[in-house]
């Protein structure tokens, strides 16, 4: 009997669960999309390259086009259509929407899951590429406009409007009260308060 | 892109036996760079054996005061993770300095180890390839090649890996554990890629089938003062055009020890030996610096379009070792 290269899978996206066939060959990206009609999600260079197609995975953002859907089972999956909480928008949703982050909001979906994650992990005191000591006495950076860009550099806008973008990252963080990180604590209950 | 079974396996014995029945199997980790290549053609898997669900997620220490990093740990864990940060901080901004958040999120350290080269022609199936098709050439020679390898390169291939993690454990004298069929197996990571040679398809010396099951850093005080420094052509998420992971101990004026390797000059990454004798107890000087550098870059053999990797690198290694002589001076 020839291996089977397709599998009924049971995916948790934004709280619910959907039973569907898939391609093994299929991406997470193509079967939001495709197959669930979850389209807000989307898909760009499909190379893992402009992050517009990122959703968070177990909490943490990834590139759903090189997340092969059949991996993704039995993993949380939280897609831009999940944010909002009963008609009110997410935090971060709503300060893209004050401060202009987008121009034509191709890529708006992906900036923002990334930029709830980029929050989060800062929070729980993750150093980036820019931070200057990144010995845990040296303690979490303050997020700067030069974090952020680091932070969010994953995230490609062609119309440029990075300049927004960074501003409502800031204005989000400032909104969670990002103050002094209890690391240890915050690494535990990062999953759950993202996800 | 060819069909594949997917099949995912919960203890590690079960992914060996998995991929040794089939000989078009691979590993799925992440899958950032697999994934990609299968989506160009270049990877063929008939099989998929995800490893992702197996216990080798844990950063622990070990009896002698070292790392144990499990094979699935991710990217972003081992760069966030405490004890790295403090021990061997050159291998968190390496890690940091790679990819993007999202990437670096799905991306694992047994997976890093084993990514393929980003040479355009290689990841081009419609292009001659020594390394993806033995034989067919090697078009990176006369064609695009400023971001190619200047060091232990050949006439057959001139690709670099593409890791910055690697460096850093290279410079930290990592060893690679591996399980096989047979049983399990470690390798230097220094060790780990074989001389391109004539054979630049023959990547590493894992026995065939054998699953990258672990990295182990060796207890190492002179690296809690250490630094990597990456140039690259856009301030962010793009590849090495050149980067050294460099330690330093000095007392005195005198270089106690110290630990060097580089990054995006040849098919691994370069720890530096030459440099590091040439260095070892005489003064830490900017002179002494660049001599060391120059002792390294001497076996340089650059091509036409990217010479200028050797100054890069002789700036990199002299930038970095300065920088690191005056924070342990203080």
């Amino acid at each position: 009997m020839a291996p089977s290269t397709s599998s009924v899978i049971t995916l948790n996206i934004n709280g619910e669960k959907h039973t569907l066939p898939v391609d093994h060959r299929a991406t997470l990206l193509d079967a939001l999309r495709e197959h669930l009609d979850l389209t807000g999600t989307k898909k760009g260079c499909d190379q893992g390259q402009c992050g517009a197609c990122t959703v968070l995975l177990d909490g943490r953002r990834v590139v759903s086009c090189l997340q092969l859907a059949v991996a993704a089972e039995g993993h949380a999956v939280t897609t831009i259509e999940g944010l909002a909480d009963d008609g009110r928008l997410h935090p971060v949703q709503q300060a893209f929407l004050d401060l202009d982050g987008y121009q034509c909001g191709y890529c708006t979906p992906g900036q923002i899951c990334s930029a709830l994650a980029v929050i989060e992990e800062h929070a729980a005191g993750w150093p980036s590429a820019v931070t200057a000591d990144v010995r845990p006495e040296a303690g979490p950076p303050p997020l700067t406009a030069e974090e952020i860009r680091e932070r969010m550099s994953g995230n490609l806008c062609r119309c440029g409007a990075y300049v927004s973008i960074v501003q409502a990252v800031a204005r989000a963080a400032e909104a969670r009260g990002t103050e002094a990180p209890r690391a240890e604590e915050e690494q535990d209950d990062f999953k759950e308060a993202v996800a | 892109m060819r069909e594949f079974e997917y099949r995912r396996v919960l203890d590690v014995s079960g992914a060996v036996a998995l991929l040794d029945a089939e000989p078009d199997a691979r590993f799925l980790g992440g899958g950032t760079n697999l994934v990609d290549l299968m989506k160009a053609g270049v990877e063929r898997p008939t099989r998929l054996v995800d490893v992702r669900e197996l216990p080798l997620d844990r950063v622990e220490t070990t009896a002698d005061g070292g790392l144990r990093i499990g094979a699935t740990v991710t990217n972003s864990d081992l760069a966030a993770h405490p004890e790295v940060r403090l021990r061997y901080p050159a291998l968190t901004q390496a890690v940091l300095a790679a990819a993007s958040g999202q990437l670096r999120n799905m991306a694992t350290v047994g997976g890093n180890l084993l990514q393929r080269t980003r040479c355009a022609y290689f990841t081009d199936v419609t292009q001659p390839c020594n390394k993806r098709a033995p034989g067919s050439g090697c078009p990176a020679l006369k064609g695009e090649h400023r971001n190619h390898a200047i060091l232990g390169a050949s006439e057959h291939c001139v690709a670099t890996h593409p890791s910055d993690m690697a460096v850093a454990l290279a410079a930290f004298d990592a060893v690679v554990s591996y399980e096989t069929a047979a049983g399990p197996g470690e390798l230097a990571l220094t060790d780990l890629y074989l001389s391109v040679g004539d054979t630049p398809h023959r990547e590493t010396a894992l026995p065939p089938g054998a699953l990258i099951t672990g990295v182990t850093l060796p207890p190492a005080p002179v690296a809690a003062n250490s630094r990597y420094r990456k140039v690259r052509e856009r301030a962010s998420f793009a590849f090495a055009i050149g980067s050294v992971a460099a330690a330093l101990d000095v007392r005195d004026g005198v270089v106690r020890e110290v630990r060097l390797a580089f990054g995006a000059v040849a098919s691994r990454p370069w720890r530096a030996r030459q440099a590091e004798r040439a260095l070892t107890g005489g003064p830490a000087s900017a002179e002494a610096f660049m001599a060391a550098a120059d002792a390294e870059l001497a076996a340089a053999e650059p091509l036409s379009g990217n010479a200028y990797k050797v100054t890069l690198l002789r700036n990199l290694v002299v930038a970095v070792l300065t920088e690191l002589a005056e924070e342990t001076a203080r």
